[in-house]
């Protein structure tokens, strides 16, 4: 189908991209070690941000057997307990989401969807790796100190994050702050790279209008990221110096047995401010990406043009904007004027128009599509249910009245890990299953990834479905134990130990992916260059994997939008986007159907 | 937050407007899409690097704008606020910053021009007055810890010593991009590239002074 002439350069203009001096490896260690090309940096992330993952996937285990079975395990105590939630919580959001959308899937896609030849400044790229590594080292270290990691929540609040007598108020906290401004730092590099990359470096014909959504959803995300992290950064660095120069930034005048400790008048809620100020756009900094990427899955396995691409990127843009004027909506318990209140609950509600239009979307994609239930396809479905039972709880907790009540409860646990946890892991599996074959040359096994699949769906609803009941029973979220609370009901306990076993179950469905990682780079079955039959670049690559530079000689040329897929009367129901017009081939007699 | 919502509102609507207006006649399944090829790159004076820094002092901008934020917050949120009455040295840190951007200017005209000699004079006279500037700026902290006001002291105070501290951080920082690019023009290295980090030093710098500018007047006005 593919003619390879790409010489009838109709209503293409001159080349508007000069070539890039590319820093080729020369040894082993430049190659895979201190490596400057975004496919290994993009492989280096991945892996990084799993194992970091895993640490947390095991501190989750931790907390679920406490709740379960409380009294049992004499290695959880109280205290250990709340740092198992601290960390679970960071390294979720931050070092595993953040760095794997970002770091992973961005440093990876961006180039070859866009038809560059690496990222814009190689160096930073490579660095911006090696300073995430050393943050997510100090944030193990911080295992390790004195007193333990922070027990302080994953939210970091002060006063009492670092007031003594909370777990790891000392080097925890200290070890913790000092690696999320590194983490920052990193990031920083990272996503100036995404952004020039995508402004600047795509290739001939591949206009803003024909970048894949998943590009899209990396982009307006790495736009968030760039104006949202400066505010956990300063909050950091300020928590830091009332911690150690004894500022009073954010810490109030506290008694301790009746003697003044050494902080004066701060306020704790310019922390909250601040702290959300970052961490409502972070919600979108991984959801948007996870975005793009399932909307690329739908339309590839459904074999249809995504419906409405216009509005899929003018939401995610509008999303991208509404996302920093909403941040208070995490803050409705801290005493805010109640109009205050009203002004983010309407934000908040705004947010659910575009983002209704993306779910409509994919629905609409969906209908009547050739839709073959592939592994990654099975992801990309499970991410649309989950998101959408996630996003309708959103609405109960985006409203002042109902989230008073709900705040502290196990409701909220519930709502975020669906619309924050599960969701997106989701797509980062569909993804991985997805791209996998291009970034190895070999097919993840498919029995094991459907086993994967419907135990990791089954099981994460067994485990947060039942959690919005404990929540509206009134169960407190962030308690040790529950002792011989009289408001808790017996059936609550039950359920806990069923959620307990549903995630011990999960868990393990979880080895059995990293098993399956493993065995098909090595035992795969060979998957050639383009096994889904999709139409965008980073599968038309001359070899797979492809090499440093992605496109041997010559870049690639692009002559049409990324969805064409089922196009009238063409033989084969895709066309990349990098066959002109005229190497099209037609059905016998249809060769009208399309104006070339 | 007022402080960074205006801030950030206003790169956000430079930013998605110029995103909106380039896709918002466009019927991308449509083989005309192409024709906008060219016309939806960003014009010509954003080379790669700059557009790169660019978005780099972006982030800046909000990191700046969250710290006059919280600045500003923790002024009306508690009494204990004393104005920490600001050394005179200050005053010639600021000339001396002053004279650091016009210097680098200086630099970026004689090497987009061919004068090495120039640039490199400029470019060495823009490094050490911002040392110089840097050195003042210490000065400036033991003159005010020398009189009992320290970072654990009164708000106000502890401000002075983080705005001045974030400011300095980025001049360091811009000093090591500063030093490549003298060892670059020392070395005659390739000229494109010299003119590159002359110019990206040059731009960075008079963000720098424009940032200074903004903190010392907020620091003088409170």
């Amino acid at each position: 189908m593919v003619a390879g002439q790409h010489d009838a350069v109709s209503r293409v203009p001159p080349a508007e991209v000069g070539e890039m001096e590319l820093p080729h490896a020369h040894s082993w260690v430049t190659r895979y070690i201190w490596s400057q090309d975004a496919k290994t940096i993009a492989v280096q992330y991945a892996i990084t941000a799993t194992a970091i993952g895993l640490v947390a996937l095991v501190l989750s285990l931790l907390i679920r057997l406490q709740l379960g079975f409380p009294g049992t395990f004499s290695l959880i105590d109280p205290a250990s307990y709340l740092q198992h939630v601290s960390m679970h919580g960071m390294i979720m959001v931050i070092y595993l989401l953040t760095a794997i959308f970002l770091g992973g899937f961005g440093n990876y896609l961006i180039p070859l969807m866009c038809g560059a030849r690496d990222m814009a400044f190689p160096f930073l790229n490579m660095l911006s790796y090696w300073i995430y590594l050393l943050a997510v080292l100090v944030l193990v270290a911080s295992f390790f100190v004195d007193g333990g990691s922070t027990g302080g929540g994953w939210t970091l609040y002060p006063p009492q994050v670092i007031t003594e007598g909370t777990p790891g108020a000392g080097a925890g906290i200290v070890l913790m702050l000092v690696s999320l401004a590194l983490f920052i730092a990193g990031f920083t590099m990272g996503g100036l790279n995404y952004i020039v990359t995508v402004l600047q470096l795509r290739t001939r014909g591949m206009t803003l209008m024909r970048l894949p959504l998943t590009i899209w959803g990396i982009f307006m995300a790495t736009v968030m990221a760039l104006l949202a992290f400066p505010a956990l950064f300063v909050a950091a660095i300020m928590l830091l110096f009332d911690h150690l120069l004894g500022t009073s930034f954010f810490m109030p005048t506290m008694m301790m047995v009746s003697e003044q400790r050494g902080h004066e008048g701060g306020s704790p809620l310019l922390f909250q401010h601040l702290f959300w100020f970052f961490g409502h756009p972070e919600v979108y900094i991984v959801a948007l990406p996870a975005f793009g990427i399932v909307s690329d899955l739908i339309s590839c396995h459904s074999r249809r043009p995504i419906f409405g691409y216009r509005m899929m990127v003018w939401a995610l843009v509008a999303i991208g904007g509404l996302s920093f004027i909403v941040w208070a909506h995490h803050m409705y318990v801290s005493g805010m004027h109640p109009n205050f209140g009203f002004f983010f609950a309407t934000t908040t509600l705004i947010i659910a128009v575009p983002t209704a239009i993306k779910v409509y979307n994919w629905i609409l994609t969906l209908w009547r599509g050739n839709i073959r239930l592939t592994v990654p396809m099975l992801f990309a479905l499970g991410f649309l249910l989950t998101f959408l039972n996630g996003g309708l709880s959103g609405l109960f907790l985006g409203n002042v009245t109902v989230d008073v009540p709900l705040s502290d409860t196990y409701f909220v646990v519930g709502h975020f890990h669906m619309v924050m946890a599960v969701a997106p892991i989701l797509v980062v599996f569909g993804a991985i299953y997805h791209w996998y074959p291009k970034v190895t040359g070999r097919m993840l096994n498919d029995t094991l990834g459907h086993i994967h699949f419907w135990v990791t769906l089954i099981g994460t609803y067994a485990i947060y479905y039942p959690m919005h009941f404990i929540g509206l029973a009134g169960v407190p979220r962030r308690y040790f134990a529950y002792g011989e609370t009289a408001f808790v009901d017996d059936s609550v306990m039950t359920l806990n130990a069923a959620i307990t076993i549903a995630a011990i179950i999960v868990a393990v469905a979880q080895l059995l992916f990293i098993f399956n990682l493993v065995w098909s780079y090595f035992r795969g079955e060979k998957a050639g260059p383009n096994p889904w039959g999709a139409t965008t670049l980073e599968w038309q690559t001359p070899e797979t994997p492809p090499g440093h530079g992605n496109w041997g000689r010559e870049l690639p040329v692009v002559y049409r939008w990324p969805y064409d897929y089922a196009v009238p009367g063409a033989k084969h129901d895709f066309v990349p986007q990098n066959v002109p017009a005229d190497a099209v081939e037609f059905e016998h007699g249809s060769q009208q159907a399309r104006p070339a | 937050m007022t402080i960074t919502l205006i801030a950030i509102v206003l790169m956000l609507a430079v930013f998605l407007g110029w995103i909106v207006s380039h896709t918002i006649n466009v019927r991308p399944w449509s083989p005309e899409a192409g024709d906008q090829a060219g016309r939806d790159r960003l014009p010509a004076p954003f080379t790669v690097p700059r557009a790169g820094l660019i978005v780099f002092l972006a982030a800046i901008t909000s990191l700046f704008a969250l710290t006059i934020s919280a600045y500003s917050g923790r002024m009306q949120m508690a009494n204990d606020w004393q104005s920490v009455s600001l050394p005179d040295i200050l005053w010639f840190n600021s000339a001396m910053l002053v004279g650091a951007s016009i210097a680098f200017h200086a630099a970026w005209r004689a090497i987009a021009s061919g004068r090495l000699a120039g640039a490199r004079l400029g470019l060495a006279a823009g490094g050490a007055a911002s040392i110089v500037f840097l050195f003042g700026q210490w000065l400036a902290w033991r003159a005010l810890a020398g009189a009992g006001v320290i970072p654990g002291g009164d708000p106000a105070a502890a401000f002075f010593y983080f705005l001045t501290g974030l400011h300095g951080v980025h001049v360091i920082g811009g000093l090591v991009a500063w030093a490549r690019a003298m060892t670059r023009l020392v070395r005659r290295s390739d000229l494109a590239e010299v003119r590159v980090s002359v110019e990206l030093c040059t731009i960075y710098w008079h963000y720098l002074l424009a940032i200074w500018a903004i903190l010392f007047a907020l620091l003088l006005a409170t």
